[in-house]
């Protein structure tokens, strides 16, 4: 059964089984795999992306509960690397091997949206479930806490 | 097949005359398109090569572990095929930092490419050991250094000066006004004679420009914020498919028969096979299913119907681990290290000065972030392979058996990495892959479920430990006497060498005074697989050792880190107990590291109500470091709010990417001293997924602050080193806060409750 929903700004269609998780829509049929399978139980946050502006964890989404639905993955985010959560992840060195990175910037979007000028400790509560073997907290901590910086320069949340 | 493999065990610092001993290949000559250098480590600097887009000759002798080859084309373009493979560790920026520095370049404008995987000219392209930058410093320093002296040379040459008079920036020689970019002078520059390796001046440290320096940004790191960065489960390929494997949940069970009717008939299923284990590599083999999708071949899996043989480790459970570790260390074991008479010493100590104490650590998973994967071609002109490997020249050797190929039919591209932490040494991903690629006329992506990698991982080794010891009315270490059993890595990777040889670490050349020592083994048998971990054995002896120091102190009534500095008395250069050729230990750097670490965290001064600080020092892989932890327990829950850790690894090439390998192992160590771990039952494992194998989350990541000493040594390892420090800094502060040791890892909150 085909199911239409908006991706990065533009329609999209997929002809799918309806219970198909969202990330592997994403990753296998679209090719956009820039959102990671980590754990396939919710349970890692490596396939974080955004459905209606919410941050959603894409491998127990099915696909049939998109329709008509806004979704927005990290290849969505900016053209050019310009958000300032980017902007932010670059200038603190966070990544490492970079997997789990795509879930973390995608996890941190959307809090600094609801979140626009967050305490430390309210950045490690919205962050913690999002699993970095590389063990990148601290740099990650730090850019989340100078993004929110960076957006309120330019004036507020994008 | 006969597979052996090899990971680099901690190499020996080079020596001068192992670098008198490399020559240069060549330069390109002949064709004059490129300027070329190579390096043969064996004795002969011969082959003439020449390059036209095409690799140059290879060297007919053998050549032993190196892999970096320097290019400049007509552009200027400067080009480092490296073996080595990004995993995170920031190496395709350091290693590019190296050659700038002496070759007078951006290091940014150098390309880094993968090297062609041949072992007789580029050496064993395994990334591990913590190796990637120490052994690739000097000999890409000398490329750079040559390089830069023939371009000068031919600029000189054009302009009839002397040499001397020329200066080199960012590319371009210039002298007495004129100026020359290393584009103009590659052509002329080819047709120098080669200078020889050895004689090649080198920059003085405290000349180095782009080495050391703060401000050096990754360059790997923007495409990890944007989604482009493709690890090796992003490959897509025309008309590529997805497999996944169905293995035993037992360790060495097998198929006996399988059904996939049900499996077949879901729509975008293509094919369902048993493919055969491999013995020599550990690969368990299984029932494969292939579908148009990876979502499709999970739903597959889970309609097969099969019957296991679940093998002859279907009864080992931890508790029965436990029970034999328990049994062997209580019996004689085979003595490894004896100094002095540890037994009679310590039965002359009054009781009130002995120490005796049991510690025991899991088994440990990897669980690096991306599951394990493998891409294979089989086309009729050969195999493709694209593979998150630390050991490609593995995967090249064995996709070729299993293929029935020559192993040059095989090109393996490495691809990036989402974690290794030893994990991806392994060969069985990709051999799997091989086996149903080659049924299969297209690409096909094997893919590991996140349950699959973690409970067919190769798991650090489960180790029990029996400390005994005393200390002498001064104060001073009378007596230590260890006594250690573990699942050993040899029993599955290296028959040939000791059991003990790669579990006792730094046992074996303690640091400590003491003129009675004795260090003990025997092996437990198990059907667990284990392999090497981040920091492998050092990652459990750190713990002991340390832990074990720090009762020793408090048996002295001393402060721990006097006690420790103490202990490792006058500058001396611990030898190994067994091995000769081992590096021996410097106590003096050990007690660098210790003396910063302790003065950076502020040691004995005071702290806020219900906190305490803990310290350790460890050597590992060349590399010294230090850890000062600072804790709080409340209700059982160890609460760890600063780690502050100095390294003394010689000259730190890129020092934030340093900092970074520091967090991460300290991170890593963290989880597994207070979260994560294997257990065992009915032969399998039983944490599949992180619900269960829990890892330190953000809120529980300490401020961590990384000092490095100054140093102008050659580079050593960072990657690993810094993890065996963490556990025992913990738990000492927790012991100096509570008064309750810790011996067992992880922690449970009613250890402390
Ligand atoms: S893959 Fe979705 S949360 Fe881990
Ligand atoms: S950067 Fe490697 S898992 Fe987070």
């Amino acid at each position: 059964m085909p199911v239409t929903f908006e991706l990065n700004g533009r329609s999209t269609t997929v002809d799918v089984s309806p219970e198909t998780p969202l990330l592997w829509v994403l990753r296998d049929t679209l090719n956009l795999t820039g959102t990671k399978y980590g754990c396939g139980i919710a349970a890692c946050g490596a396939c974080t992306v955004h459905i209606d502006g919410e941050a959603a964890r894409s491998c127990v989404y099915p696909i049939s509960s998109v329709s008509a639905k806004r979704v927005t993955t990290i290849e969505g985010l900016s053209m050019d690397r310009s958000h300032p959560v980017q902007e932010a992840w670059i200038e603190a060195q966070a990544p490492q091997c970079g997997y789990c990175q795509s879930g973390q910037i995608m996890t941190a979007v959307a809090f600094l949206k609801k979140t626009p000028s967050p305490t430390p400790q309210q950045v490690d509560a919205a962050m913690s479930d999002n699993i970095c073997r590389c063990g990148t907290a601290q740099r990650i901590r730090k850019a989340v806490l100078h993004a929110s910086e960076l957006m309120q320069a330019q004036g507020g949340a994008r | 097949m006969s597979t052996t493999i090899e990971r680099p065990k901690t190499q020996p610092l080079f020596k001068t005359d192992d670098l008198s001993r490399r020559g240069l290949l060549k330069s390109a000559s002949t064709a004059g398109t490129a300027l070329l250098i190579g390096f043969n480590f064996s004795t002969a600097a011969t082959a003439q090569t020449s390059e036209n887009d095409k690799p140059a000759e290879k060297p007919k002798a053998p050549v032993s572990p190196f892999e970096s080859w320097v290019r400049i084309d007509e552009t200027g373009q400067v080009t480092l095929l490296s073996g080595r493979s990004e995993m995170g560790q920031g190496i395709s920026t350091a290693l590019p930092m190296v050659l700038a520095e002496e070759l007078g370049v951006d290091w940014r404008g150098i390309k880094v490419a993968q090297a062609p995987n041949d072992a007789r000219l580029f050496g064993n392209q395994g990334t591990g050991g913590s190796g990637s930058v120490a052994e690739s410093f000097t000999p890409l320093r000398q490329a750079g250094a040559a390089a830069r002296l023939m371009l000068v040379s031919a600029a000189a040459r054009r302009w009839s000066v002397d040499p001397s008079a020329c200066s080199v920036k960012n590319g371009v020689v210039s002298a007495g006004g004129r100026s020359a970019t290393y584009a103009d002078l590659v052509a002329d520059a080819a047709k120098l004679p080669v200078p020889d390796l050895k004689k090649v001046p080198l920059k003085k440290p405290e000349d180095f420009e782009i080495i050391g320096k703060e401000s050096i940004q990754r360059k790997d790191i923007p495409s990890k914020t944007d989604g482009s960065a493709r690890f090796g489960i992003d490959v897509r390929l025309p008309g590529m498919v997805y497999a996944m494997v169905e293995r035993c949940p037992t360790f060495g069970g097998r198929v006996a028969s399988f059904d996939a009717t049900k499996a077949k008939a879901i729509p975008g299923v293509i094919d369902v096979f048993e493919i055969p284990a491999i013995e020599d590599i550990h690969s368990w083999g299984g029932v494969a299913v292939v579908a148009n999708s990876t979502y499709t071949a999970m739903q597959a899996r889970k309609a097969l119907k099969i019957e296991w043989n679940s093998g002859p480790h279907a009864a080992e459970s931890s508790e029965s681990i436990r029970k034999e570790f328990r049994r062997l260390v209580d019996s004689p074991m085979k003595v490894v290290v004896n100094q002095g008479d540890a037994e009679a010493a310590i039965s002359s100590a009054p009781q009130e000065y002995k120490v005796e104490a049991d510690y025991e650590l899991p088994f440990q998973a990897h669980a690096t972030m991306e599951p394990m994967n493998c891409t294979v071609h089989v086309r009729k002109d050969g195999v493709e392979v694209w593979a998150p490997a630390q050991g490609p020249e593995l995967t090249q050797g064995t996709v070729a058996q299993v293929c029935g190929v020559p192993v040059d039919k095989v090109k393996v591209n490495t691809t990036l990495m989402g974690g290794g932490f030893g994990r991806r040494y392994q060969a069985d991903f990709g051999v799997e892959a091989a086996q149903i690629a080659k049924r299969i006329p297209h690409p096909v992506q094997l893919v590991w479920s996140r349950e699959d990698d973690m409970t067919h991982d190769f798991y650090r080794p489960a180790s029990y430990h029996r400390l005994s010891g005393a200390v002498d009315s001064q104060g001073n270490i009378l007596a230590w006497k260890h006594k250690s059993t573990s699942t050993p890595i040899s029993e599955w990777w290296d028959k040939a060498g000791t059991p003990e040889s790669s579990e006792l670490g730094l046992s074996f050349q303690n640091p400590y005074m003491t003129k009675n020592y004795r260090l003990e083994y025997l092996p437990t048998a198990s059907g667990v697989p284990r392999a090497w971990w981040r920091s492998v054995e050092a990652s459990s002896i750190g713990f002991v050792m340390e832990s074990y120091i720090d009762e020793l102190a408090h048996a002295a009534g001393a402060d721990p880190y006097e006690f420790r500095l103490r202990q490792l008395g006058r500058a001396r250069k611990v030898p190994h107990g067994v091995e000769k050729n081992e590096a021996p230990v410097d106590t003096d750097r050990m007690r660098g590291v210790l003396e910063l670490a302790a003065q950076k965290a502020g040691w004995g001064s005071a702290l806020p109500q219900g906190r305490a600080r803990g310290i350790a020092c460890h050597y590992s892989f060349h590399s010294y470091t230090a850890n000062v932890a600072e804790v709080s327990v409340e209700k059982g829950q160890v609460r760890v709010h600063r780690i502050v850790t100095a390294v003394d690894i010689g000259v730190p090439v890129h020092p934030d990417g340093i900092r970074a390998q520091v967090e991460s192992a300290i991170v890593y160590g963290l989880t597994a001293a207070m979260k994560s771990q294997i257990t065992i039952k009915n032969g399998a494992a039983v944490e599949a997924n992180f619900n269960r194998f829990t890892t330190l989350r953000m809120d529980e990541t300490p401020e961590m602050e990384v000092h490095i000493v100054p140093s102008i040594l050659p580079p050593t390892g960072i990657g690993e080193p810094a993890l065996p420090v963490v556990a025992p800094a913990v738990f000492n502060a927790v012991f100096a806060l509570t008064g309750k040791r810790v011996r067992r890892l992880p922690v449970m909150a009613t250890d402390l409750a």
